[in-house]
């Protein structure tokens, strides 16, 4: 099967949340999908930033994304928005910045995990 | 009162990331046309554009680059000793920052153009001659509009909204420097501190309009005129049928009273289609919104500021 009709498990490490995504489908319209509020769906264009976010596991292809919003090296590293990515395998992502704030709002204190090293 | 000096909006010009979605976005969304296309100096691609009802060659440019975003937005004045007398008034007056002129023919069909930076990072572009191919109707016993108007059929690029830091700094150029005047200001606090601008060069209810934010040289959102709230509506079904990314709307700002739709083109900039709105003249008092009113503001029917609205931007 083309991989952009194959349909792969994206894991939030965050929420411990796992969805169905499809691979001509990006990462943040999986996530939209879920219907949970949250989401802080933007621009869906690779070009405000506010879905940042790294792939900690997983093959995916991205999409063209706005300098002003992940620098080279941060793309070297995994980092991307997720609005612009498609899996290519399974994937483990976890949320940054705006994203992270948004995602894991409807968690207790207690239960978000700690912020991560960067 | 005639209109003088500056006399309105003449172009903006976009950073996309991808130049060919871009393109179709504007054209075929829009209803923008494609006018021609070539290489900046820097090698980047550029297309421009322009919209059915206006007669400059183009309005709007695209320009292939790394980061979303407006590059500058430029301003037509009413004749080249204006454009002399103006771009001296800049220099004077202590609020701008890498002024340049930009070279007769480097926009295409376009004279000599004055750019500076403006306190809130913005690059604004001053201009008193483009080629004027004419609107697509023509202008004897013209049609009300062309039988190939298509997509959202957008009349003209409008305004643009930005977000800056020093929104006194701006202010103070374009009211005291390029004679615009305030036509809604948005204050904050006891002393009502301004956070927002909105400014008109002739009789609109806006040309530009500045919201003070804690950055440099944002765009919130291009803005192009519908003639109705109808054309409006049906805007938001192109919208959705083309599966372009919708931000708000089909509502109705309480700041300028205009009728309107917002969605994000491929590189994630925000446009706006736009209705209706008044006229501006020199003898209509200033209107005031405060901070607490600024949902009811921007967005009349559901009273309330909306996050994704004021934290997108590029
Ligand atoms: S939603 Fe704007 S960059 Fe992803």
């Amino acid at each position: 099967m083309h991989p952009a009709e194959q349909r792969f498990e994206v894991h939030i490490l965050d929420t411990g949340e796992r969805y169905a995504c499809g691979g001509s489908q990006t990462l943040l319209a999986g996530m939209e999908a879920l219907g949970r509020k949250g989401i802080p769906v933007g621009c869906r264009g690779g070009g405000c930033g506010v879905c940042k976010s790294r792939i900690v596991r997983g093959d995916y292809h991205a999409a063209k994304m706005s300098r002003a919003c992940v620098s080279a090296d941060e793309q070297a590293a995994g980092v991307v928005l997720a609005c612009r990515v498609v899996p290519r395998s399974d994937i483990e992502i976890e949320a940054l910045d705006r994203m992270r704030r948004c995602v894991t709002r409807h968690l207790t204190p207690a239960a978000r995990p700690p912020v991560p090293p960067t | 009162m005639a209109i003088t000096g500056v006399m309105r909006p003449g172009h903006v010009c976009i950073r996309v990331l991808e130049i060919e979605p871009a393109v179709r976005h504007y054209v075929d969304t829009i209803g923008l046309r494609e006018v021609m296309r070539d290489t900046a100096a820097d090698g980047s691609a550029r297309v421009f554009l322009k919209a059915w009802d206006e007669a400059d060659h183009h309005s709007v440019v695209l320009r292939e680059a790394d980061e979303a975003g407006m590059d500058y937005m430029g301003w037509k004045v009413d004749s080249e000793a204006t454009l002399d007398k103006l771009s001296a008034d800049v220099e004077a007056s202590g609020l701008a920052t890498d002024m340049v002129w930009m070279r007769e023919g480097e926009h295409p069909m376009t004279g000599r153009r004055f750019r500076f930076t403006v306190p809130t990072g913005h690059v604004m572009e001053l201009y008193a001659h483009r080629e004027t191919p004419g609107c697509a109707v023509g202008y004897l016993n013209p049609d009300p509009w062309p039988d190939d108007m298509h997509g959202m059929g957008a009349r003209r690029f409008d305004h643009c909204l930005l977000y800056g830091d020093d929104l006194a700094g701006t202010f103070k150029l374009f009211t005291e420097v390029l004679g615009f005047n305030l036509t809604e200001a948005v204050v904050a606090g006891p002393d009502e501190q301004m956070i927002g601008a909105f400014l008109s060069c002739a009789t609109k209810a806006h040309d530009v309009a500045f919201i003070q934010q804690p950055v440099k040289n944002k765009l919130h959102h291009v803005s192009f005129l519908l003639d109705n709230w109808g054309e409006v509506l049906k805007a938001a079904d192109i919208i959705s049928k083309r599966r372009v990314s919708l931000d708000i709307g089909p509502t109705r700002h309480g700041i300028t009273r205009g009728e309107t739709v917002y969605f994000f083109d491929p590189s994630g900039n925000r446009n706006e289609v736009f209705a209706g709105g008044y006229t501006w003249y020199p003898d209509k008092p200033v209107i005031k919104w405060t901070a607490e009113e600024l949902g009811t503001g921007i967005f009349y029917h559901d009273r309330k500021l909306n996050e994704k609205f004021l934290s997108v931007f590029t």
